[in-house]
């Protein structure tokens, strides 16, 4: 057996978290943009197309992740399409933020006062316009808070990528553990990890709420 | 028609015609076939008891309530319940609402300009100076940079006059302007509004400013049930009614 340091543990650990942050921020941004798109035909008034939004953004919200990423990675090559763990984490995390950023934000867009399509609508703004220049910079406002508060729940999501044999920090725990039987240390790092991580984005997201609060 | 200085007579055919609106939410039927006619130049008040379709009406003049049968005209633009792009529509008719509606995240200058930049496409230093002088028209030349959330309730009211006003519309459609102004805030909107009167804008209100009405419109309408029942010129109406509701409608409001 080798023997592990604590400050091999760490190391490792602190290696296997940079594939965390990654995945965090992929998932994140391309959800983001993902999610942007699934919001604005959420709210397009075409019935069919709000009806296939909301089907979507349900479906996300009402299955497990974990069945979500399984279906990605064991069921997709079954079709044909090969996936990594990789892409598969990617891919389907991606998805899920996608559903919930469409959902928090459609709130943000609800929020916006009705008054303000109307008066909007009186100075001959196309939808299109109304959109752009009155309700999502009113919505964006609204939505920061909420936003930077999700993006704690796609980092600890992405915990859940170990289980395909994606090593972020979960997996390298997992591993580095049944090397040094000290699960103690080693998960009590992991948590302390993610808590490093997690920690500065609440407390970015009370600090923006309280700050968007004030200026309005 | 009694123009201040009478130098816009009245044109033959109205600006603003309406045939036969209807207009039903679920099974209340708020418009039971309304025809009016609103000259070039002309003043006119829509009064009436809360509930009665005057709001709904007003409204549905630049196609905020979709109507369900009838023929909106305004300066030869045609408006029908199937049409669905009310854009020529509207840059006819401006509206300013009871709760101002301003852009809270513009200031009063970009407020006056976005349409003209985004609808209008006009270039920054045209856009920049009809806002001046929109915002100027109403008396808040010096608060271009202010906003909204940082001016009275008279302030945010004459921004959006001046935002409507900045779109040249041929017809301004106010709706309850002065209702969820303080007291002493009213008088300030209403003066902007006499004075565009004065200058023969063709306005449409819905209010009960009564004396405002009395002694600025040029025609009242007095509406009751989804149908107008009484119009004409105001002292007629006031000092003259000729249905019960009417005489009723006088009576509460001057009991006030």
């Amino acid at each position: 057996m080798l023997n592990f340091t604590f400050w091999d543990i760490l190391s490792n650990l602190l290696l296997a978290a940079r594939w965390t942050v990654l995945l965090s921020a992929i998932a994140f941004v391309c959800g983001g943009v993902a999610g942007l798109l699934v919001l604005l035909a959420r709210v397009a008034p075409l019935r069919p197309l709000q009806g296939a939004m909301k089907i979507y953004i349900e479906l996300f919200q009402g299955t497990p992740l974990l069945m979500q990423l399984f279906i990605v990675f064991f069921v997709l090559p079954l079709v044909g399409v090969e996936t990594s763990p990789w892409t598969a984490a990617a891919v389907s995390l991606t998805l899920f933020t996608s559903a919930y950023l469409a959902e928090i934000w459609r709130g943000c867009v609800d929020a916006v006062p009705k008054g303000q399509w109307e008066a909007s609508a009186s100075l001959a703004l196309s939808y299109g316009e109304q959109m752009r220049y009155v309700v999502l910079p009113q919505a964006l406002r609204i939505a920061v808070p909420p936003t930077v508060g999700f993006s704690v729940q796609v980092v600890k999501g992405t915990a859940v990528t170990s289980i395909i044999g994606f090593v972020e920090i979960t997996k390298a725990g997992t591993m580095i553990t049944n090397a040094t039987f000290q699960p103690f240390l080693v998960y009590g790092l992991v948590g302390l990890l993610y808590f490093a991580l997690c920690y500065p984005l609440s407390l970015s997201a009370k600090a923006l709420e309280r700050k968007l609060n004030v200026a309005r | 028609m009694s123009l201040a200085d009478g130098s816009v007579p009245p044109s033959p055919r109205p600006l603003v015609k309406l045939t036969n609106i209807r207009k039903s939410f679920g099974p209340v039927e708020v418009l039971k076939g309304v025809d009016m006619a609103v000259q070039e130049g002309q003043v006119v008040a829509m009064i009436g008891r809360s509930g009665s379709g005057k709001s709904t009406l007003l409204r549905s003049i630049n196609g905020l309530e979709r109507i369900d049968d009838g023929v909106i005209e305004v300066d030869g633009e045609c408006v029908d319940p199937s049409q669905i792009d009310l854009r020529a529509l509207r840059l006819k008719v401006g509206m300013v609402f009871q709760q101002f509606n301003l852009f809270p995240h513009l200031s009063a200058g970009e407020n006056v300009m976005l349409a003209l930049k985004v609808v209008k496409k006009q270039d920054k230093a045209s856009c920049r100076a009809a806002a001046e002088q929109a915002l100027a028209k109403v008396g808040l030349g010096h608060k271009f940079d202010a906003y909204p959330s940082h001016l009275s309730g008279g302030q945010q009211q004459r921004v959006a006059i001046a935002r409507s006003l900045a779109m040249a519309p041929k017809v301004l459609l106010c709706d309850e302007i002065t209702s969820a102004l303080d007291p002493e805030l009213v008088s300030e909107v209403l003066s902007v509004v006499r004075k565009l009167a004065e200058e023969g804008m063709t306005l449409l209100l819905v209010t009960h400013e009564m004396r405002f009405a009395r002694e600025v419109c040029d025609s009242l309408v007095f509406m009751h049930g989804g149908r107008i029942i009484e119009q004409g010129p105001p002292a007629e109406l006031f000092d003259h009614p000729k249905t019960a509701e009417l005489a009723q409608f006088v009576g509460m409001v001057e009991a006030r």
